[in-house]
């Protein structure tokens, strides 16, 4: 399980090495970056807390690594994902994934995006000028995890 | 000596629910008729003012039951850690 929340940042570039370390069969690396913008829904955000349930995160992160694998031919999977206090332009989450070809990272590595931000228990708040906010759940990530469900039914 | 033990679990309450209610969570007693997660739900909904805002039926509340996400006619069990949370925002 290549799963990992932490509070320090995260080196894109180091993480992709060792993503693809001693594994030449790797053709196709996809990373996706989330990062602190500096505003949202059109209020200015000073800084950011990432909250997540220890005990369940490890358990939903992995079951999304899983169900990955089973839909696409995948040679590796990092997920790294922050907490804590965080500022714009801050790195927030990392999904990398490997395959032989680009195909399988591309679609992958939309997949794990759209249901960690559906599925994985992490939540924020936001700091702005006029005091903090828990970030509500958007619909259109609701709608992107469900993409997915869709593809899978039969015809 | 008939008596049916009693059901004791552990409630966890995340990001704005652990705000609303001044607590991280709780370990409570099942009362007699209260075995589900949507049972526990509406215990805990009749508590006051702010449980019954964020806990109505029609608020958006996930449950996890032993770190997996539940349904609301989920049972619950004895030494079950029963969390409460809003929708996730991650990512």
């Amino acid at each position: 399980m290549a799963a990992r929340v932490q509070e320090e940042d995260f080196d894109l570039a180091q993480e992709i090495a060792d993503l693809r370390a001693g594994d030449p069969s790797i053709g196709a690396v996809v990373a996706f970056v989330g990062t602190v913008r500096d505003l949202n829904d059109a209020a200015p955000v000073v800084a950011m807390t990432l909250e997540h349930y220890p005990g369940m995160t490890d358990k939903a992160l992995a079951q999304i690594e899983t169900e990955a694998r089973a839909r696409w031919a995948l040679a590796g999977v990092r997920i790294v994902h922050r907490v804590g206090e965080l500022r714009p332009p801050d790195q927030i989450v990392l999904v990398a994934v490997a395959s032989a070809h680009r195909g399988d990272a591309f679609a992958a590595c939309e997949f794990i995006m759209d249901y960690l931000k559906t599925r994985a228990p992490f939540w924020k708040k936001e700091h702005t000028p006029t005091g903090a906010r828990w970030v509500d759940a958007r619909d259109c990530d609701d709608r992107a995890a469900r993409r997915w469900d869709a593809r899978a039914e039969p015809e | 000596m008939s008596s049916t033990p009693a059901v004791v679990v552990d409630v966890v309450y995340l990001a704005r629910l652990r705000e609303a209610f001044g607590r991280a969570g709780e370990r409570l007693e099942l009362p007699y008729g209260v075995r589900t997660v949507g049972e526990l739900r509406t215990l805990l909904a009749a508590r006051g003012p702010a449980w019954s805002a964020e806990l109505a039926p029609g608020r958006a509340v996930r449950v996890a039951v032993n770190h997996s996400l539940a349904e609301s006619s989920d049972p619950l069990a004895a030494g079950d850690e029963v969390a409460f949370f809003p929708p996730v925002t991650g990512g």
